[in-house]
């Protein structure tokens, strides 16, 4: 298998999108601790996911500096060894520009940029000092978004943060490329997660996402988990720097495209 | 300065290694209940940690838990950067991480060896010289303590009483011994006190088969005059005590808690 024994970290794995990536990972032969700050849905996802593989739970809050060191700790003493790192937690705060509060602001980004930052760095130095003891090189995915390019006006905080996370993928693919750490992103358009659960299930909504759906449907978790593993893997050992995006078409669509209702 | 004020740890900081159970969870409670904030270190038992800086913050004090294993150079090395991070320069470490690997000699594998002098004494030696390299660069600051910085080892009364079938835990602890005494020679002219603790039978997970088993209780208590199993907390008494200035004039010393075990009571009306 593609991540045969290798260890992963993926961050916001209790649910979602982390979560299908961990399942994936499992899948593909990893071992997968899964850092969250929701104590019971982190215990639950290792819980049900330990049928595919090793998997652990660890709380942390990616934000917090001590969190990071903890859950690197945790990981070396329950796997020995991190190869893999995915950035995935991240947070949204809905309000306009000219009402947003300062400290929802940096709510949103000290989660999901500095979250990152602190995430890739610990890691980052950990693969280094083993590269420099003989080791093989690990690999950092972190996840972006198609708010990298495209902004929200009543998601500031999250779209500022997706922005900062592609210049991130880069800057840390440029600094960690002579130890042959690659550092790629992902690019999600809508997927189905809880977080668009409310919005997929109002009519005028869904028909909004999918007017700028050129496949004409919400992606799912599962389609975002295959590229990770791609990119996880041996397979993708030529890319780093990149963002990949995965949206049904919306980067490259000027427009909107009529909605077929086929529910209707 | 007034004799009680000199057992106040009000303003420093200490990591204790080792601290989710037993004698480093009770010497971590003791120094914070002293006035010093605590770093609480484990290995795996994270939830144990963060509990028992639950407990010291709702007493009062402040508590962080920080994840490393003794026995890498690389863990310990984060984890006076984190504690550092957390709580500012670090004052007093109590160097606590310890386990056995108990075999008979001829059934006592090399790994079992390793583990145990890897840990308890390879340990010793990464969080000690740790502790001097951070103590030096922190700097003295009078105000806050006379010492430049107080490092503290547990040991064992088997750094002097031999111990058949715990041949690897034993030759850790004696060389803990000596560790303990040219690190106090080596660094006295500087202000850094370097000290141990040898706990006799403390009641702790390490011997909780033995102390549950009647047979195994009483002869547990032939070997201390003082008739009682101690308790973590009369370690860790003594560790706040070698921390704080009442003992600034101790350097290079073992104190042995052990209720009398290296009296060698079998030689009372014997031998």
């Amino acid at each position: 298998m593609a991540l045969d024994g290798r260890v992963a970290i993926v961050t916001g794995g209790a649910t979602g999108i982390g979560y299908a990536i961990a399942r994936r990972f499992l899948h593909d032969g990893a071992k997968v601790v899964i850092a969250d700050i929701n104590e019971r849905a982190g215990a639950e996802a290792a819980r049900d996911l330990s049928e595919f593989g090793e998997a652990r739970f660890v709380h942390a809050n990616v934000a917090e500096k001590l969190d990071v060191h903890n859950l690197l700790a945790s990981a070396l003493d329950a796997f020995s060894d991190v190869d893999i790192l995915v950035n995935n937690a991240g947070i949204v705060h809905k309000a306009g520009f000219l009402d947003l509060d300062v400290a929802d602001f940096q709510r949103v980004l000290d989660i999901n940029l500095k979250g990152a930052f602190l995430c890739g760095q610990a890691v980052a130095q950990h693969m280094v000092e083993k590269i420099r003891q003989g080791g093989s090189a690990g690999t950092i995915i972190n996840m972006s978004s198609v708010n990298a390019e495209f902004a929200l006006a009543d998601q500031v905080g999250y779209s500022v943060s997706k922005g900062g996370l592609k210049q991130l993928t880069k800057v840390m693919a440029l600094a960690l490329a002579p130890y042959g750490i690659r550092v790629n992103a992902i690019g999600p358009g809508s997927i189905m997660t809880e977080l668009l659960h409310a919005v997929a299930n109002d009519p005028a909504a869904r028909n909004t996402i999918l007017s700028r759906t050129p496949l004409g449907r919400i992606g799912e978790p599962k389609e975002i988990a295959s590229i990770a593993a791609f990119l996880a893997s041996d397979d993708a050992s030529y890319m780093t720097g990149q963002t990949v995006y995965a949206d049904g078409g919306r980067l490259a669509l000027n427009y909107v495209v009529p909605v077929r209702n086929d529910e209707d | 300065m007034a004799y009680f004020d000199l057992f106040s740890l009000k303003g420093q900081s200490a990591i204790v290694t080792g601290a989710s159970s037993g004698i480093g969870a009770a010497a971590a409670r003791t120094l914070a209940e002293a006035g010093a904030r605590v770093v609480v270190n484990y290995r795996s038992s994270e939830a144990d940690a963060r509990a028992l800086c639950d407990t010291i913050e709702e007493q009062g004090g402040t508590a962080i838990a920080i994840g490393a294993d003794v026995s890498k150079e690389e863990d310990v090395i984060g984890l006076f950067d984190a504690a550092e991070d957390a709580l500012g320069p670090v004052d007093i470490v109590f160097s606590n991480a310890g386990l056995q690997a108990d075999a008979a000699i001829g059934e006592m594998s090399f790994e079992d060896w390793n583990k145990a002098i890897s840990v308890n004494l390879g340990g010793g030696f990464l969080v000690g010289r740790e502790a001097i390299r951070r103590f030096r660069r922190k700097g003295l600051r009078e105000e806050i303590s006379p010492a430049l910085g107080k490092l503290i080892f547990d040991s064992s009364v088997h750094q002097r009483i031999p111990w058949a079938f715990h041949a690897n835990y034993a030759a850790s602890k004696g060389g803990l011994k000596l560790l303990m005494e040219s690190l106090a020679q080596e660094t006295a002219s500087e202000k850094i006190r370097v000290n141990a603790v040898a706990p006799g039978a403390i009641a702790t997970a390490i011997n909780e088969a033995e102390r549950d088993d009647e047979a195994g209780r009483n002869a547990m208590l032939d070997l201390i005059p003082y008739g009682r199993i101690g308790e973590p907390d009369d370690i860790g008494r003594v560790v706040a005590w070698l921390a704080s200035d009442a003992s600034d004039y101790v350097t290079g010393q073992t104190i042995f808690v052990d209720g009398g075990m290296t009296l060698y009571p079998g030689f009372k009306g014997n031998g």
